[in-house]
C-alpha cells in the first residue's frame, strides 16, 4: 500500500463487497453459535425471510414509499428556500451578517427535539413529518451553500467584470456555474441527513412508514423485522446517494477534469 | 491625442486591523499612453506596478488623481479595457470557444457573429482544433493564449496584461512574446504590459516605464527604437544589449532597495 495512490476500479469493487461479506459472516457466526439469543438478534437468513414476507404479504412497499416521499418532500422544501437564501448570503455580505448568526444557532437545535412541539402545533399528520425533515435539513444546507458561494474565485469574478459583466451577470454567469457542483454535493450530503431524521419522526405518532413498522415490531419483539427495516433504510439511502452522485457527475463533468 | 492619461494617481491601502498602518502601494504617478503604443511597465516585485494596472482596469479605485481613457474618466471595470491576468482565469466550465465568446455573449451579439469573431481569434492564437477543449485540458501557455483571445475578441480600446507569462517556462514565454508582438504589429492596439523580466520588457515595447521599489513611482521612461517587425534575433543586437545593460542597472538598484 502506497500513500494516496488510488486503487484500480475492479479492486475497489472487490474490497467494498468483501467488507459486506465479512460483516454478514460475523453476524451469521454470532447467531449460529447462539452467542446471542435469537429473539435479541435474528440471523441473516431469518432477516431475509422476514424482509420477503414484509414486502410480499404485509404491504411494506407502502411504508417504504411513504418514508421516501416524506424525506424527499421535506428535503425539497428545505432546498427550495435554502439554495436561493444561501446564494444571497454568500454573495451579499450584509444579508449574511443579518441571517448567519441565527442560522448558525438554529443549526445546533436537534430536529428531533421539535417533535413534541410539532405534534402540538401541526398534529401527527404528514405536515409534522415534513417539518421535522425541513428543520433538520434547512439550516445546515443554508450555511453550506453560503460558504460554497462565498468561496467563489475572486479572479474569475474580476475577469468577468473586465469582460463587461455587471453584478447580475457575474452572479448568473460566474458565481452560479462555479458553485453548482459543490452545491449539488452539499444537497447530496444533506439528503443523507434527512434519512437520519425521518425514522425518529416516524417512531412517534405515525401510522405508516419504516419507522412506524419498527416501533410496531418492537412491541412484538420481532427483531427480524426491525433489522430488515434498518437494512432497507440503508439500501434506499445508498441507492439515492449513488443516483445523486451519477447525476452530479453527468451534469458537472467539467469539475472532474484534472 | 493620447488614449490613456494617468494624472497624479496614487493608491494607499488602509490597514485592516488596528495598529496596522495603511500601506502606500503607489506614489503619485503621471503617465500618458498614446494610440497604438505598446508600453511595458518594468519593476521589482511588490513595487506597485500591478496596482497601477488594476487601477486602470477599474478593479481598484485610486486614492488620488484621475485616469482618463479617450478623455473620459474611468469608473469601475468595463469591456473597453481588456485584461489578461497572471493567474489562469479562464472559466473552467466553459470550453475554449465559449470562453472567448464570454464578453460577446454579454453584449448580446448574434451567435453567428460570435462564431465568426471567435474563429478569427482562435486562428490568430494558433488554437484551431482546440475549440471544444476545456481549460483543464490545456497547457499553461495555451490557457494564456485563450485569455489573450478572450480579451481581444471584445475589441477593447486598450489591452492590459499583468505578467501574463510569469508562470510559464522560459521557452514558452519567448514564443508567447513573439505571438503577442505579432498580433500587435498586425492589429495595432494600445497595450500596457506589466513585467519584471527585462528581456520581455524591451523585446515587445515601444516604450519601457521603469518603476522604483515600494512605494512605487515612475523612475525613468525609455523609448525602444528597435524596428518592426521584430524577430527574436533582435535580442542579440548591440542596440538591444545596450538597452538591457542600462535597464539592468536601473532595476538592480531598485531590487536592492526593495530588499532592505
Amino acid at each position: 500500500m502506497k500513500l494516496l495512490v488510488p486503487v484500480k476500479r475492479e479492486n475497489r469493487i472487490v474490497l467494498g463487497v468483501a467488507f459486506f461479506v465479512a460483516f454478514v459472516a460475523l453476524w451469521w457466526l454470532i447467531t449460529w453459535t447462539g452467542a446471542v439469543p435469537k429473539h435479541f438478534l435474528a440471523s441473516p437468513w431469518q432477516t431475509l425471510v422476514s424482509a420477503w414476507s414484509l414486502f410480499a404479504t404485509q404491504g411494506f412497499t407502502y411504508d417504504v414509499g411513504m418514508t421516501i416521499w416524506r424525506v424527499v418532500g421535506g428535503f425539497v422544501l428545505a432546498a427550495v428556500i435554502a439554495v436561493p437564501l444561501g446564494i444571497a448570503m454568500g454573495v451579499y455580505k450584509p444579508i449574511e451578517a443579518f441571517f448567519e448568526p441565527f442560522v448558525s444557532f438554529a443549526r445546533y437545535l436537534p430536529a428531533s427535539a421539535f417533535i413534541p412541539l410539532l405534534i402540538l402545533w401541526v398534529g401527527i399528520g404528514e405536515a409534522q413529518k415534513l417539518t421535522v425533515i425541513f428543520i433538520g435539513c434547512f439550516f445546515q444546507l443554508t450555511l453550506m451553500i453560503a460558504m460554497i458561494v462565498a468561496g467563489t474565485r475572486r479572479d474569475l469574478v474580476e475577469a468577468a467584470y473586465t469582460l463587461g459583466c455587471k453584478d447580475t451577470g457575474v452572479i448568473r454567469r460566474v458565481v452560479l456555474p462555479g458553485a453548482a457542483p459543490d452545491i449539488a454535493e452539499a444537497l447530496r450530503q444533506v439528503l443523507g441527513l434527512g434519512w437520519t431524521y425521518i425514522i425518529v419522526a416516524e417512531l412517534i405518532g405515525a401510522s405508516s412508514g419504516i419507522g412506524h413498522m419498527i416501533t410496531d415490531s418492537q412491541a412484538l419483539m420481532a427483531t427480524d423485522h426491525i433489522i430488515a427495516g434498518i437494512v432497507v433504510i440503508g439500501l434506499v439511502g445508498l441507492i439515492s446517494d449513488v443516483l445523486f452522485k451519477k447525476v452530479n457527475q453527468y451534469l458537472f463533468a467539467w469539475s472532474l477534469l484534472r | 491625442m493620447s488614449r490613456l492619461s494617468i494624472r497624479n494617481v496614487s493608491k494607499t491601502f488602509p490597514g485592516h486591523r488596528r495598529n496596522v498602518p495603511p500601506t502606500q502601494a503607489l506614489l503619485p504617478v503621471d503617465l500618458e499612453v498614446g494610440d497604438n503604443d505598446f508600453i511595458t511597465v518594468l519593476g521589482p516585485s511588490g513595487c506597485g506596478k500591478s496596482t497601477l494596472l488594476r487601477l486602470v482596469a477599474g478593479l481598484e479605485t485610486p486614492t488620488t488623481g484621475e485616469i482618463k481613457l479617450d478623455g473620459t474618466n474611468i469608473s469601475g471595470a468595463g469591456a473597453d479595457r481588456g485584461v489578461v491576468f497572471q493567474s489562469y482565469t479562464l472559466f473552467p466550465w466553459l470550453n475554449v470557444r465559449q470562453n472567448i465568446c464570454f464578453g460577446l455573449r454579454e453584449k448580446g451579439m448574434k451567435l453567428s457573429e460570435q462564431r465568426e469573431i471567435s474563429d478569427r481569434f482562435i486562428a490568430q492564437v494558433g488554437l484551431r482544433g482546440f475549440e471544444d477543449h476545456f481549460p483543464k485540458q490545456l497547457s499553461g501557455g495555451m490557457q494564456q493564449r485563450v485569455a489573450i483571445a478572450r480579451a481581444l475578441a471584445n475589441d477593447p480600446k486598450i489591452l492590459l496584461l499583468d505578467e501574463p507569462f510569469g508562470a510559464l517556462d522560459n521557452q514558452t514565454r519567448v514564443l508567447m512574446q513573439e505571438l503577442l508582438l505579432g498580433i500587435w504589429e498586425q492589429a495595432q492596439k494600445t497595450v500596457m504590459f506589466i513585467t519584471h523580466d527585462i528581456d520581455e520588457a524591451i523585446f515587445m515595447a515601444s516604450r519601457v516605464v521603469v518603476f522604483s521599489a515600494r512605494p512605487g513611482r515612475i523612475k525613468t521612461e525609455l523609448d525602444v527604437g528597435l524596428p518592426h517587425p521584430r524577430h527574436y534575433t533582435v535580442k542579440t543586437t548591440p542596440e538591444f544589449m545596450a538597452l538591457k545593460a542600462r535597464l539592468t542597472e536601473e532595476i538592480r538598484v531598485e531590487a536592492i532597495a526593495a530588499d532592505h
